[in-house]
């Protein structure tokens, strides 16, 4: 365990340091996330000026949604991103092998190894957006629901973090997976908005099928003190079959990995 | 000196499974939609065993089957068939203590981090390994000082010459000091200096660790300065094990003979002694059967006023050519 977490912490400084190395890219970079941060409010600002219900959801409860939302969209392009669209090039470019052949965790390896702090606006604009929005629906926030509220955002993580690694694990078999990666995030990009936006059907796909209600809605009525113990022990479930499914599939996958040759 | 551990390869076989496109727009839209797939025996049914400390060669041609042997031997590959064992280790499962036993050096691909300075890399593969702070950086000026190589170690990779490079690539797979090397093609775009020192290195590490190496090269002075023995792989089976010099022996029954006489000699005067390759002027190359050597020489030495005389073998690197051309050691 100690020697996973003195890796991780020279995983990430040797990522920034390698980052800050090009200073111009660097300062490009904090602009860009400027815009990023810019393009998040003004969408929000589009919810503002309507003001209507979606389906039972007022439109502050619905911009908790967001704010968890605009949360994993941070957590999504600090952590989750710089690492596991890079799977795709170790296949590739065949460092894989390096990887394969350090006695750590290759999972732990491929999904850690770099990070890039271009999602921590987005990641402080969406922890403020849910303490406002939903601090305005319920007149203050209580321990518990934030508690909970935590565990829940937990497991949304985990979901989102296995589903994506599932999709990169495939990389092995057809090399190239961008376009099924794109897809995914523009199918969670549906989860800025309360499931109960979407047409039945839809709204069972994302339940059942894709899990995307328990991304940010589930968080986001924990929040508001809407618990329902069942859909936080289906969360809970979800994320450690999806977790478990990803580490097992991955190590299936690896069965067929045939190096790139040299 | 480390305990005595061993490779031992018994029956070892792979098959790829290979997809095949015919060229142009039609053949692409085929392969799109009708995949047809075509089994590829890179490895048939090879056996060989590794004392430790050895330093082996694989040669071969390219799609020989060394990188895929070389691979299954570390774990990265699965073989299709047959029992591997590395070190008292089966490589597939790829327990913590096998990979903390075993390094992979690949001339063409690099694990040190672009952007940053070789040390960075270094650290980080130390974490991964468990080593200590204090210990790691001991080995690692250890190795530096083994390498001879020293700021270099503290300027972005991308800045570093290739041979510098591959120092550093060498320094970063033997932190966790391993017992087991393989290289592949290690000094591959290296200049010659940069080649040679690399073997030095090689040939120092052996000595130091008793570490076994098993390495690929193209470069024929790889395989003569580092590798007592070798192994011929072609079409993936092993046509060859064992020395270089009995290789050569069994290649080619002759050696070369090149002298210099002091006044003219007629051509006649030299055919009993051996074939002629070449007279000019006063300098002849005689070609004789290995085991008369030292008599037609003391011969030779007796019968003409010689000025300067040298015993040569056939360049290793035609003969090792005909092999692979033919697919069969004679």
């Amino acid at each position: 365990m100690k020697r996973y977490l003195l890796s991780l912490r020279l995983f990430w400084t040797t990522a920034l340091s390698a980052q800050l190395e090009y200073r111009f890219n660097f300062l490009i970079e904090l602009i860009a996330m400027l815009g990023t941060l810019l393009g998040s409010v003004f969408i929000l600002s589009l919810f503002f000026s309507h003001g209507n219900k979606i389906g039972d959801w007022t439109w502050e409860a619905a911009l908790v949604v967001q704010g968890v939302y605009t949360l994993l969209d941070g957590i999504t392009n600090t952590f989750l991103k710089p690492n596991l669209s890079e799977i795709v090039n170790y296949v590739r470019e065949g460092t894989l092998d390096f990887v394969l052949l350090k006695p750590i965790d290759s999972q732990f390896w491929l999904s850690t190894r770099t990070i890039s702090p271009s999602g921590l606006p987005e990641i402080c604009l969406g922890f403020s957006l849910i303490i406002w929005s939903s601090n305005r629906v319920s007149n203050g926030i209580h321990f518990d629901h934030i508690a909970i509220f935590i565990i829940s955002l937990f497991c949304a993580i985990i979901i989102l973090y296995s589903f994506w690694f599932l999709i990169a694990s495939t990389t092995i078999w057809f090399v190239k997976t961008w376009n099924a990666t794109e897809v995914l995030r523009a199918v969670l990009a549906s989860g800025r908005y309360p499931v109960a936006a979407y047409p039945p059907s839809l709204r069972l796909f994302f339940t059942l099928v894709l899990p995307v209600a328990f991304l940010t809605t589930v968080p986001a009525q924990m929040i508001l003190g809407n618990i329902n113990l069942l859909k936080l022990f289906t969360s809970l479930l979800f994320s450690i079959i999806f977790f478990n499914l990803s580490r097992y599939f991955w190590k299936f996958a690896l069965r067929f990995y045939t190096s790139a040759s040299s | 000196m480390r305990k005595s551990k061993h490779i031992q390869v018994e029956n070892l076989s792979k098959i790829y499974r290979v997809a095949d496109k015919k060229p142009g727009l039609k053949g692409t839209f085929s392969h799109f939609f009708n995949r047809s797939t075509n089994n590829v025996e890179a490895v048939k049914g090879v056996n060989f065993s590794i004392e430790a400390g050895e330093i082996v060669g694989f040669l071969g041609a390219n799609g020989a089957g060394k990188t895929t042997i070389l691979k299954m031997l570390c774990g990265l590959i699965h073989p299709t068939n047959g029992y591997i064992n590395v070190a008292g280790f089966s490589p597939q499962r790829r327990q913590n203590a096998f990979l903390k036993e075993i390094t992979l050096v690949m001339g063409q691909k690099q694990q040190l981090i672009w952007d940053l300075p070789p040390m960075d890399s270094f650290q980080v593969n130390a974490a991964v390994y468990g080593i200590l702070e204090m210990e790691s950086k001991n080995i690692i000026f250890e190795l530096a000082e083994m390498l001879d190589i020293g700021n270099e170690l503290y300027r972005p990779v991308r800045k570093l010459s290739l041979g510098q490079r591959m120092k550093a690539e060498l320094l970063a797979s033997l932190i966790h000091s391993p017992s087991v090397l393989f290289l592949d093609e290690p000094t591959l775009g290296l200049d010659v200096n940069a080649q040679s020192r690399v073997r030095g290195f090689l040939t120092e590490y052996n000595k130091r660790t008793n570490a076994t190496i098993l390495l690929t090269s193209h470069y024929m002075a790889d395989i003569t300065t580092l590798c007592p023995r070798i192994l011929c792989v072609h079409e993936g089976q092993i046509i060859y094990d064992g020395d270089l010099d009995s290789l050569s022996s069994r290649l080619n029954p002759n050696k070369k003979i090149i002298f210099e006489v002091r006044s003219d000699v007629s051509k006649e005067s030299f055919s009993k002694y051996g074939k002629i390759q070449e007279i000019n002027k006063g300098f002849i190359s005689l070609l004789v059967s290995r085991n008369k050597v030292n008599f037609i020489v003391n011969q030779l030495l007796s019968d003409f006023e010689i000025v300067d005389l040298e015993i040569k073998d056939p360049p290793i690197d035609e003969l090792i050519g005909d092999i692979f051309s033919n697919g069969k050691v004679l």
